[in-house]
């Protein structure tokens, strides 16, 4: 395996649909939740802490070579708002191009072949981790830390952050990312003998009530 | 492992059907997509929707829009009537309508296979970028020819600045001429700019809201559909 791999996979330029997403921080800025950079701080964490912990978890359960279909149930049970599966499958669906355009791999081709529509986008992440040659371990920490580089990115845009700040945000959750990725990869290691009920099921309402209303608004920059 | 991809890189199974490879999924020649970019109001979505009135009769097309932050540009079109409205899709592209075109070009690729899927094969994809700034240009993974639309109205300087648009496209439409007296536009300068800047690239300068005006826009895209047509899969 080449670990630079991971490099590739996380870095937001990565041509698979993320950066027309903000991860909640719109509706957020919308809703005056988020207006400066104390706030969006305290939103990441947040978010890492719970849907960035979910993805971890699948995206490291899905590295370590478990069912992606089976997976992609867990990410359903895990996903409550039919707005987020919908913008997961989607994200899924073009990560799923640019993987196989990068890492070809034949649980690529399968997984695409099983849901032309798209798969959960934490799910396809870990297979092409996998495909790369990447550990569990790393599928996490792209999943977690995409969880919060996103929301940022986004941020940056929708109030005009100083954007020094906010890679400060990004930076100072560093030791927050190593634990979630830590305990999503040790709980993917227990799906063997406990099935996927051992992943972490962390949820945020507040994250999948705003999603719902999101996608109501007329005006909007983000798709989610 | 993977340790030697770079035999299967150009492989157009690995980009799946929508990717840049010329033949769909059937083994048929896949539609002409065609990307229309250019500043804000210079009348990329006019330019589309005199398009499609056209050229709906002979060839069969879908529209996809790239707005900024709304749906105006797709519910301009349906209003209009100009194509049923399950033939024109919007993509919503997070501020940064360059980026959707040019160095992310999933979400239209998706809508392109979607388009596809739906409707069965195609003859023609226009996809519009959201109003942007001179620098938009298309992915060569997403469209086969751009067209950069600009208007007398936004500087008849426009061309000498140039800029990718004006300088690389494939087609370069300088839209409402009509308006050239009302502001001040010298015409004849902006063709002679145009060509300094895009040699032997053509330019057509017209009002495309005018009768006849979309005449020399629908005639390059059927020189273009027809060498894509007989050109190799």
């Amino acid at each position: 395996m080449h670990r630079a791999a991971l490099l590739v996979l996380a870095d937001g330029r990565f041509p698979a649909g993320g950066h027309a997403h903000s991860g909640g921080a719109e509706a957020a800025v919308t809703a005056r939740r988020v207006r400066d950079v104390a706030s969006l701080r305290e939103f990441c964490r947040g978010r890492l802490h719970t849907a960035g912990l979910v993805a971890a978890g699948l995206a490291a359960a899905a590295a370590a070579g478990y069912d992606p279909l089976l997976l992609e149930e867990a990410a359903d049970a895990r996903t409550p708002s039919p707005a987020l599966r919908q913008a997961g499958r989607r994200l899924g669906r073009q990560l799923l191009r640019a993987a196989r355009a990068a890492w070809p791999s034949p649980e690529l081709d399968a997984l695409a072949a099983a849901r032309p529509r798209g798969a959960h986008q934490p799910v396809v992440l870990g297979l092409a981790a996998r495909s790369a040659g990447l550990t569990p371990l790393d599928a996490a920490y792209a999943a977690a830390y995409e969880s919060v580089s996103g929301p940022v990115t986004a941020t940056v845009r929708l109030l005009r952050l100083d954007p020094f700040d906010a890679t400060a945000v990004l930076a100072r959750l560093a030791a927050d990312l190593d634990h979630v990725a830590a305990g999503a990869a040790e709980a993917a290691q227990r799906v063997p003998a406990d099935g996927v009920a051992a992943l972490p099921a962390a949820s945020a309402p507040l994250l999948d009530i705003t999603a719902e209303q999101h996608v109501m608004r007329p005006a909007r920059l983000f798709a989610s | 492992m993977h340790l030697h991809h770079d035999d299967a890189f150009p492989d157009s199974h690995v980009h799946g059907p929508a990717g840049s490879a010329g033949e769909g999924p059937d083994g048929r020649r896949r539609a002409l997509r065609i990307g229309l970019g250019g500043p804000v109001g210079s009348g990329k979505t006019a330019t589309v929707a005199a398009l499609c009135r056209t050229l709906r009769a002979e060839l069969s097309i879908a529209v996809v829009t790239n707005d900024i932050y709304t749906r105006e540009d797709a519910e301009f079109l349906l209003r209009q009537a100009v194509l049923p409205a399950d033939r024109i899709t919007a993509v919503q592209t997070g501020a940064c309508p360059h980026t959707a075109i040019r160095d992310d070009i999933s979400a239209n690729l998706e809508a392109v296979e979607d388009l596809q899927d739906h409707l069965g094969p195609l003859d023609l994809i226009l996809i519009e970028s959201g109003g942007d700034n001179l620098t938009a240009t298309f992915s060569k993974g997403l469209v086969d020819a751009q067209i950069f639309v600009i208007d007398v109205a936004g500087g008849d300087d426009i061309p000498r600045k140039g800029g990718p648009g004006v300088t690389t496209s494939d087609l370069l439409v300088i839209n409402k001429t009509d308006l050239a007296p009302h502001v001040g536009a010298d015409l004849e300068a902006m063709a002679r700019d145009a060509k300094a800047q895009r040699g032997d690239l053509p330019t057509v300068l017209t009002a495309v809201k005018t009768a006849g005006g979309i005449t020399p826009v629908a005639d390059w895209i059927r020189e273009r559909l027809a060498a894509w047509t007989a050109g190799p899969a």
